[in-house]
């Protein structure tokens, strides 16, 4: 039952933001709706990762699709964690604007929104319905992204409309191929993750290749997998700060769990390659991200960037195959969104205080503001894998695993990337933070005086955010152990 | 149903799905953007009607819903939406600077269109025979074409029908190879389909305040600068 009322807050919260009320209505009414969501998807982990299934407990036709397994459950939380503390950072950084009350309601809408169709993702279990709903994240979110309605926003949000539907097409014939493979297994199963898993070994091969091949492709080309990623930079350096870290925390890891979602499906049909796919676009996509990161010229685009790069990293640890580079990339997905929510709280905060985006143009920040200096190099190195942060743990989880696996080549290149991805991130940090003013420089950046103009609510989230980042570096409680084992093993049935 | 029943329902399936490929390559070829949004619905009445006639085939009744959920959402509500939503610009431009000409554009997706007739070959060959009708490589065709369609137009309204293309694409193969979707899941995804149109429409509208027109191809600012990146390296 808790399941339905998590999908059912977001939906109540966009109805009560509708109300023409004090501007602080939207954003009170979005904070209590994410929080309370939070608590009930934490429940519901806790339940799963205990050894419980959870499901709608309602036997009415299509709640029949609702079901939670620790894949599912995992996303949902981190899903609820990211809508929580973006919500909290919302407050204060949208108050900042001086926005009219229409446009903050609309800015509340579509948030609630696409939190909804977020959190429908793991929860639904048919596949042409989970679909459905991340075809309804792009829209949800596409007027978030052109939110600032400057010339660059409205490109951003075209380009991320148009391929991210473009891939949509392709993904749904996927879906269609998928269910005529199911058909001809000659399955009575219902068409779910499960019932494929059961029904895959009867299944045609070339239908269930050519189904995987379009989903992956569809669908990867929303999580940002090079070469389909050329809007991913675009969109989650336009949108607001706390939108970004929604898109690129979350969003990306709750797409790829679809595309996670068939590798159990492919394993149980008679040789499939779906680990080779996965290796090589995962490798594509660090190493082109790697290269990418050294000349980008925007600090939002930098972590944007750097949100390609652990896709990369993620799909090809699942690739390396096995539980143990499965419970690394179950790790590195906890770690990626945590710490890329805290990245673009900081990006935030450093665009509040300075203005702009250009890296160029941001030199010796540490004088200018402190606060938001120390929130960047926290996030850059977190981001970056330094230890002892939980990224790094991540990584090195995946790493070890690549080796006992003994696949050298593709663990080697992965490590090789990885290190120039670090050097690349921290090079343009080191030098925003640390870096001496040119004399002559950009004119565009002002002496601020604002240091302290950072709302309380941005740096209330820019802490709650940085938590999970410092603990999981060294310490995984024992339920989150259990919910990352339970969601590797659904990896591989 | 006797065999020549069947026989006429598929040569006239046949038929309507070949008018649907013409359709979509009509789509790739005219410049007016309101000739453009025409041909989409008489694409989508063909899918419809190809709908129809393989419930008929197949005595299939869910097949008319897909059918009925197209007659109603694409000529009636997609156009309503054009207009509550999007400026009259999009309509009455006439695209001058296509990425290609038309003779290529239209060589182009002839190619695709064979491209799609191989890779629905081995598709077909793995369902069961009476899955076999001309939809599935036709489906690739649009799904292809439609996708063609993006890629070459810089205008608001062609690529937002290139994506719809691309939509029923996809749906022509689903309504012969995955014939027994349940209606809801149709029903959400066309309701999908009309979400795509209300929201591009929003945004083609604030594109055209912005910039003064309605050709999004012209926003091309977002991109890398290597040259600023090593150039900063030597002024150090």
């Amino acid at each position: 039952m808790s399941i339905l009322i998590i999908l059912l807050l977001p939906l109540i919260a966009t109805l009560l933001v509708c109300l023409p009320l004090k501007k602080t209505w939207a954003s009170g009414v979005t904070v209590v709706a994410s929080l309370a969501t939070l608590m009930l998807s934490v429940r519901v982990a806790w339940l799963v990762a205990a050894g419980n299934s959870v499901t709608a407990d309602l036997n009415i036709g299509w709640l029949n699709w609702i079901a939670v397994d620790g894949l599912s459950a995992l996303i949902l939380v981190l899903i609820a964690f990211v809508a929580t503390t973006a919500a909290i950072y919302s407050v204060g950084y949208m108050a900042h604007g001086n926005l009219k009350p229409g446009k903050l309601r609309l800015y509340y809408i579509n948030y609630n929104l696409f939190v909804f169709s977020m959190l429908a993702i793991p929860v639904l279990a048919e596949p042409t319905s989970v679909w459905i709903v991340v075809e309804l994240t792009t829209l949800a979110s596409a007027l978030l992204v052109s939110f600032e309605n400057t010339r660059e926003a409205l490109e951003a949000a075209w380009k991320y409309v148009v391929l991210s539907l473009m891939g949509a097409g392709i993904a749904l014939f996927g879906f269609l191929v998928l269910f005529a493979a199911m058909q001809a297994s000659g399955s009575t199963n219902a068409y779910t993750w499960r019932g494929l898993i059961d029904a895959a070994p009867m299944m045609p091969p070339v239908l269930l290749q050519t189904a995987f091949l379009l989903i992956l492709i569809g669908l990867g080309t929303k999580v940002g997998l090079v070469p389909m990623h050329t809007w991913l930079p675009d969109a989650h350096s336009q949108a607001p700060s706390p939108v970004c870290a929604l898109l690129s925390g979350i969003e990306t890891s709750s797409i790829l769990y679809v595309i996670l979602r068939l590798f159990p499906v492919m394993q149980a049909a008679p040789n499939s390659h779906a680990e080779t796919w996965a290796v090589v676009l995962g490798l594509i996509s660090v190493g082109t991200a790697a290269f990418l990161l050294l000349q980008v010229k925007d600090y939002k685009r930098l972590f944007a960037f750097s949100t390609v790069e652990h896709m990369g990293i993620i799909l090809t640890a699942v690739g390396l195959g096995a539980s143990v580079a499965g419970y690394g990339a179950m790790q590195q997905i906890v770690s990626h969104c945590v710490t890329k929510s805290f990245c673009f709280f900081a990006a935030g905060a450093v665009l509040l205080s300075v203005k702009t985006r250009r890296i160029v143009s941001i030199r010796g920040l540490v004088r200018q503001s402190p606060l938001a200096s120390a929130a960047l190099v926290f996030g850059g190195l977190a981001i970056a894998g330094a230890p002892p942060l939980a990224v790094f743990l991540s990584e090195f989880s995946i790493l070890k695993a690549g080796l006992t696996q003994k696949e050298y080549l593709a663990t080697g290149l992965l490590a090789v990337f990885i290190v120039i991805a670090f050097f690349g991130i921290m090079l343009h940090i080191n030098r925003m933070v640390f870096g001496a003013r040119e004399t002559g420089g950009d004119a565009s950046s002002p002496q601020s005086d604002n240091a302290s103009t950072l709302p309380f609510s941005c740096r209330l989230a820019l802490i709650v955010a940085a938590v999970p980042v410092l603990i999981l570096g060294f310490y995984i409680p024992q339920p989150l152990h259990d919910l990352l084992t339970q969601a590797a093993a659904a990896l591989t049935q | 149903m006797n065999d020549t029943t069947n026989q006429l329902l598929d040569n006239l399936n046949s038929l309507v799905t070949g008018l649907f490929l013409l359709t979509a390559f009509g789509i790739v070829a005219m410049r007016q953007a309101r000739g453009v949004l025409h041909l989409f619905i008489a694409q989508s009445l063909l899918l419809a009607a190809s709908a129809v006639l393989l419930g008929l085939r197949f005595t299939s009744e869910h097949l008319y819903g897909v059918a009925l959920v197209n007659i109603i959402s694409k000529p009636i509500i997609v156009p309503w939406l054009l207009r509550k939503t999007s400026p009259s610009e999009v309509y009455t431009r006439r695209e001058v600077t296509q990425a290609l000409n038309i003779p290529t554009a239209l060589l182009i997706a002839l190619a695709l269109a064979i491209l799609a007739y191989f890779l629905g070959l081995p598709l077909l060959k793995a369902v069961a025979p009476e899955f076999r009708g001309p939809n599935v490589p036709i489906g690739i065709a649009g799904l292809l074409l439609g996708a063609f369609t993006i890629t070459v137009r810089r205008e608001a309204l062609p690529l937002l029908i290139g994506l719809l293309v691309m939509e029923n694409g996809a749906f022509l193969a689903g309504i012969d190879i995955a014939r027994n979707l349940k209606m809801l899941i149709e029903l959400a995804i066309a309701t999908d389909g009309l979400i795509i149109v209300f929201i591009m429409g929003v945004l083609t509208r604030a594109v055209q305040k912005q910039i003064g027109t309605t050709a999004v191809g012209e926003l091309a600012a977002l991109k890398e600068a290597p040259a600023e990146f090593f150039k900063k390296e030597t002024t150090k």
